[in-house]
């Protein structure tokens, strides 16, 4: 079975360890500054948004890299930077309509989230579930469920 | 590997920023963070220095396992002389601000002199300078880290700044990073403010590593584990936070009421951890929001809270109707208990002015606790607070005392210098509740003896997190002790005390140590560090930490007689509840705990003491 990163920010506590996990896994060491999975704070609100790469069924990225450095992995569904390939061009960075790849001026290469082939560190750090790796062909299944939940209440009650 | 190895040393008078290597030796000695940050500081200031004064210095410092993937990693240190207090002090805070200050490769920033004009420090990695903070200067806390963000075009900057408080002499002044996590106690913002310094903001890539990394992921993964699985750090305090203490310890007959007059308040229930879940009956939502984290914390105790709108404190004000860093247990206790206020919106407007001016709110609501006694008994009228009416339970009193303070208006000058010196000018230095010139927090001595022993011996002035016997004597860990007794009390005490010392030198949250014992995080501290580490070594850097601090206050003019109590708590009985005609047994505690020390009958470290210490 495919899987995708699935984000719930309503369990993220702002903590970090999910960008802790990425850069040791992708870097060698603890360095969010590094990590392909961003926490974003929305102090005002209360509320904790990480956020990566989506991989795109059809990725603007990919489309435009000009030396084709980015590539689909059939089985995690991941497009892949091919650090080899990819000359630092940064159009893919500009393509991109999320931000989500960016240029990394230490390696001089474009760096994104590739899901960890198919076991991602950061999901693995998650201490309250906000990250979780589930069915590609169901993310929605967990809201589904809630709201299947909910529309059954009445009932239930009567 | 684990210290980077790298001191930023910044003359504020000249004007410069000059790295040099961290001395390894005393790392291995004192850790780091709090321990370490001490040794440099007792090195390089004269115990006697005016701690407003050019010659004393400001440590920001971080420790060996701070901005690792250690759970509750984020932690950092403000280390001084305090402003309040005189004597050496220690301020932790969590927030992103410390674990950025190690990712940019510093264990510590050292700030000697006084700028000629208001400056603010901007780190980026290797590259650190000074900059003009005229703009600056005057702002909040929370507009001052949006300004530099801006100014930079930086919005991944982190911020530690003072607010006016800092800047205008409050003498508990905090430093506040990240809007509302703060380096609360002891004055360390006043002394910030004194030096011209406004903020310090830094920017950390370079990242940090650890001597065994598949080792310690091993232990760091364990140690998670014990968090997530203990009642207190993996469901008590995400849920409720530290607030979850205000009803047990009220049942305790331990909640010092209206400035220690009482040792239970009625309104504990109205102000409680759990009372901030509850849906207002005026607007239909909670006090609190959620719970956040701190950097890398997986326990995630902290409190966002929203006032209500409609309420009387922020009805016409609509920059507090955002949500921001909600109540502590200390802070509800301290503004609300303390002074007999129930009205938890009030509690939160107050605790939102403390972050966004950068005050504790310990001593804050302490100080107002103490002129709304003075103001009962009539040693002090209208005449002297303006106007205002200090009666205890008032509300209204509260919130314009505390925008006093905070604007540096009126009477709020007078409640800015502390209780102690409040309480000695208008003639009644006995209604002051303080050691050592700081307010104590919220736990009596007389419901919970190990307290009064903590407070009297606590090198920073009267604290609870320089030894929390609480969890002992209320909730059994590591093994329940009875509260009424002073028996056994001494060495309670001292193994807390040195524990913790150890604990603050490490880079991580005193929180932890509900779970861990302190194997878990000697295991932690050995794969991360060099040299080996064990639950004892721990146990004597904490002991050679805490007569660090004790001979240096020595040496300030501190003596054994500053290790006591108010009067209140050693002389007039607890009116109610399960201590009811209880007083504090410090004079029983006190001989059994100097010779537990090694000190002699006046409280100095013998010389045996410090040979075997090694100081």
């Amino acid at each position: 079975m495919q899987r995708s990163l699935r984000i719930d920010s309503e369990r993220c506590t702002g903590c970090l360890q999910c960008e802790l996990a990425c850069s040791l896994e992708k870097e060698g060491l603890f360095n969010p500054s590094r990590s392909r999975i961003k926490v974003f704070h929305f102090h005002d609100d209360a509320r904790c948004v990480p956020y990566t790469c989506t991989q795109c069924a059809d990725a603007w990225c990919a489309a435009a890299c000009p030396v084709e450095a980015i590539t689909l992995n059939a089985a995690t569904g991941a497009r892949e930077v091919d650090a080899n390939t990819c000359v630092g061009c940064k159009v893919c960075t500009i393509a991109c309509p999320f931000g989500a790849i960016n240029y990394d001026r230490a390696s001089g290469k474009a760096i994104k989230c590739d899901l960890c082939a198919g076991n991602p560190a950061c999901v693995r750090a998650c201490p309250t579930g906000a990250l979780s790796f589930v069915d590609a062909n169901w993310t929605g299944y967990d809201r589904m469920r809630r709201w299947a939940d909910r529309a059954d209440a009445p009932r239930v009650e009567a | 590997m684990a210290w980077t190895r790298k001191i930023l040393r910044v003359d504020l008078t000249a004007g410069t920023c000059v790295g040099e290597p961290l001395d390894m030796e005393w790392a291995g000695r004192y850790l780091g963070q709090r321990g370490l940050a001490s040794k440099y500081l007792t090195e390089e200031v004269d115990p006697r220095v005016d701690p407003l004064s050019p010659g004393n210095r400001l440590i920001f410092a971080t420790g060996p396992l701070t901005g690792t993937a250690a759970a509750t990693s984020g932690r950092w240190s403000v280390v001084t002389k305090g402003a309040l207090t005189g004597a050496i002090a220690c301020s932790n805070s969590g927030g992103y601000f410390g674990a950025e200050l190690k990712l940019a490769g510093w264990d510590m920033v050292i700030f000697e002199g006084r700028a000629p004009r208001p400056v603010y420090l901007l780190i980026e990695d290797e590259r650190a300078e000074l900059l003009d903070a005229g703009a600056l200067w005057g702002q909040s806390v929370w507009d001052t880290e949006e300004a530099i963000r801006a100014r930079h075009q930086d919005p991944q900057l982190r911020v530690a700044s003072i607010g006016r408080a800092g800047e205008g002499g409050v003498l508990y002044a905090a430093v506040v990073n990240d809007l509302h996590r703060a380096a609360g106690r002891s004055g360390v913002g006043a002394v910030m403010g004194s030096k011209n310094l406004k903020a310090v903001a830094v920017r950390g890539t370079v990242g940090v590593s650890v001597e065994d990394m598949p080792r310690f992921l091993d232990a760091v993964e364990r140690a998670k584990q014990v968090l997530a699985e203990h009642p207190v750090t993996g469901q008590g305090l995400p849920t409720y936070g530290t607030n979850v203490l205000m009803n047990v310890i009220n049942e305790s007959g331990a909640l010092p009421t209206r400035n220690a007059s009482a040792v239970r308040f009625e309104g504990a229930g109205k102000i409680s951890g759990e009372a901030m879940c509850e849906k207002r009956p005026t607007d239909g939502k909670a006090n609190l929001v959620t719970n956040q984290a701190c950097f890398g914390c997986t326990i995630a105790c902290g409190r966002i809270s929203r006032i209500d709108r409609g309420h009387f404190s922020v009805s016409t004000k609509p920059e507090y109707w955002r949500a921001s860093g909600g109540l502590e247990y200390e802070c509800a206790w301290a503004l609300g208990a303390a002074t007999g206020v129930e009205d938890l919106e009030a509690l939160t407007y107050c605790n939102f002015l403390c972050n966004e001016q950068g005050m504790d709110p310990i001593s804050l609501g302490s100080t107002v606790a103490a002129a709304m006694e003075l103001y009962e008994q009539g040693a002090i009228t209208d005449e002297v607070t303006g106007g205002l009416e200090l009666r205890f339970g008032s509300a209204e009193a509260l919130t314009r005392a505390t925008e006093l303070v905070a604007s540096g208006e009126g009477f709020g000058v007078e409640l800015g210098l502390g209780s102690r010196r409040l309480c000695e000018k208008h003639g009644r230095p006995e209604l002051s509740m303080t050691v050592k010139g700081q307010e104590f927090p919220a736990y009596d001595p007389r419901g919970i003896q190990s307290m009064g022993l903590t407070y009297a011996t606590s090198n920073r002035g009267a604290c609870h997190v320089r030894g929390y016997a609480v969890a002992a004597e209320v909730f059994g860990i590591p093994v329940k002790t009875d509260p009424l007794v002073a028996e056994g009390k001494a060495g309670l005490v001292k193994a807390f005390q040195d524990l913790t010392a150890a604990v603050d030198s490490c880079g991580l949250c005193l929180f932890t140590t509900f779970a861990w014992t302190a194997e878990h995080i000697a295991e932690q501290l050995d794969a991360a560090c060099e040299g080996s580490w064990t639950a004892e070594q721990l146990g004597e850097v904490g002991e050679r930490i805490w007569n660090l601090e004790r001979r240096f206050n020595l040496a300030a003019g501190f003596t054994a007689k500053d290790d006591t109590l108010p009067r209140r708590l050693l002389a007039d009985p607890a009116p109610a509840g399960p201590a009811e005609g209880k007083v504090s047994l410090l004079e029983q505690m006190l001989p059994e705990y100097y010779a537990l020390r090694g000190w002699t009958a006046d409280g100095v470290p013998t010389d045996e003491t410090v040979r075997r210490l090694g100081l």
